[in-house]
């Protein structure tokens, strides 16, 4: 069924002909919301692009990174300012998918889709967002329990604080086809020490709910610890706490329980 | 519903169409263009077989919006033959057994040319990086993959 497609140039008048309209949808790089209309979803009669130029701009110069919502996965893989961020961008799609598909789409992926999300909400990132009566910034943990409502506002950016270290960001994907496929499961860990204490960790699980969340318990049994053995060993068996995965094709919620306290221990530890 | 006039290159020739809201260009070049060599897998993304250049770099076709070509070059396998000549990439796939039904490999072709535009001396694990978004059920990958090594390396040798 054809569509009706609205560009424009500027991110404001984007975002009020998204929130006026229940059937709009923001396209980005295609990759959801082409696939929606190829196998005829309904629910979308209108697209909304815009052109705006501040979609497209990295900010990583500084201690806090932004980078616009139209941002590609293959332009952070030339980013050696970004050289962090390379494992998640380079885990996703082919390279025509990283082509195209956006750090601000990515926010909406569905599992077992949304591995750079995952990363973003280790990095305890802020999303900017524009919704019909004006600009906000919501934590990212907030924007994903609340994704299902976000469809109306255009998500402008998104902005974190660049890891102490290059051993205080960890990302590991599990798929079944490599280089490209589907996660099992996807963790992402954020750890600053503090002398040989962890302050503030965080741990991000992906196809472990509906949308990425963190690894509370998991968290809990890091903070304040060194990072050894048995520190190691108590994140690994709290991994699982309060996760509820699903089934799919690539796997059942039976073997992402088993396996996701295996793999934060395998993050955890380091390079294997 | 109103259609859209676009006009852009087809393997360097100007086109104009019109297309509806929301059509994609795969189906815009099978369709409106005639252009039978993008072949429609998935239309999901998932399967590399409709994958053209767009302005040189590697694009799904069933995933890109039609209208947002406007004004640039397409390029799909129609157009990499020099009259009736094969495109290096096109004689080692027949030299190496490198297409078996034949579906995907199109979309091969375009990512493996995507692959050499830029770097014409890949590396084993290169290749197999930059067909990765491809699905082949016939070859089991080899085949394809020492094609696209035997193509960098001017059909000489195989690396």
């Amino acid at each position: 069924m054809p569509v009706t497609v609205k560009t424009f140039t500027s991110t404001h008048d984007a975002a009020a002909a998204l929130s006026s309209d229940r059937s709009a949808r923001y396209l980005g790089g295609g990759t959801l919301v082409m696939r929606a209309l190829n196998e005829g979803d309904i629910s979308i009669s209108t697209i909304v692009r815009a052109s705006d130029h501040a979609m497209t701009r990295i900010d990583a110069s500084g201690s806090r990174i932004t980078l616009g919502a139209g941002v590609t996965f293959a332009r952070i893989l030339t980013e050696r300012d970004l050289a962090f961020l390379h494992a998640p961008a380079r885990s996703i799609g082919g390279p025509a998918v990283r082509n195209v598909g956006t750090v601000g789409g990515n926010l909406f992926a569905p599992v077992p889709y949304g591995d750079f999300t995952v990363a973003m909400l280790a990095l305890d990132a802020t999303v900017s967002v524009q919704g019909g009566l004006g600009g906000r910034e919501i934590p990212i943990e907030e924007f994903l329990q609340s994704r299902d409502r976000q469809a109306g506002s255009l998500v402008l950016a998104i902005s974190f604080a660049r890891p102490g270290s290059t051993e205080a960001f960890r990302y590991r994907k599990i798929a079944r086809i490599k280089p490209k496929g589907g996660a099992v499961i996807t963790l992402a860990a954020h750890l600053t020490v503090n002398g040989s204490r962890i302050v503030g960790a965080r741990v991000a699980l992906g196809s472990m709910a509906p949308t990425p969340i963190r690894a509370r318990a998991a968290e809990r049994a890091l903070e304040g610890r060194t990072l050894d053995a048995s520190t190691i060993n108590a994140a690994a068996a709290a991994a699982v706490e309060g996760t509820s995965p699903g089934d799919n094709a690539l796997a059942s919620a039976w073997y992402r329980r088993e396996i996701v306290g295996v793999h934060l221990r395998r993050l955890l530890s380091g390079p294997e | 519903m109103a259609k859209t006039a676009l006009q852009f290159q087809h393997n360097g020739r100007d086109v104009a169409i019109f297309v509806d809201g929301g059509t994609n260009l795969l189906v815009a070049l099978r369709e409106l263009i005639g252009d039978m060599t993008p072949k429609f897998g998935c239309g999901q993304g998932g399967c590399g077989a409709c994958s053209v250049l767009i302005d040189g770099e590697l694009h799904l076709s069933c995933l890109t919006l039609a209208e947002t070509v406007a004004g640039r070059s397409v390029e799909t396998l129609d157009g990499i033959k020099d009259g009736p000549n094969l495109h290096p990439l096109q004689r080692a796939f027949a030299d190496n057994f490198a297409a078996q039904c034949g579906y995907c490999t199109p979309g091969m072709l375009m990512a493996a040319k995507a692959l050499l535009d830029r770097n014409p001396q890949p590396s084993r694990a290169e290749v197999v990086e930059a067909i990765s978004g491809n699905i082949c059920r016939c070859t089991g990958y080899e085949p394809i993959i020492n094609a696209v090594l035997s193509a960098a390396s001017g059909g000489r040798a195989r690396a």
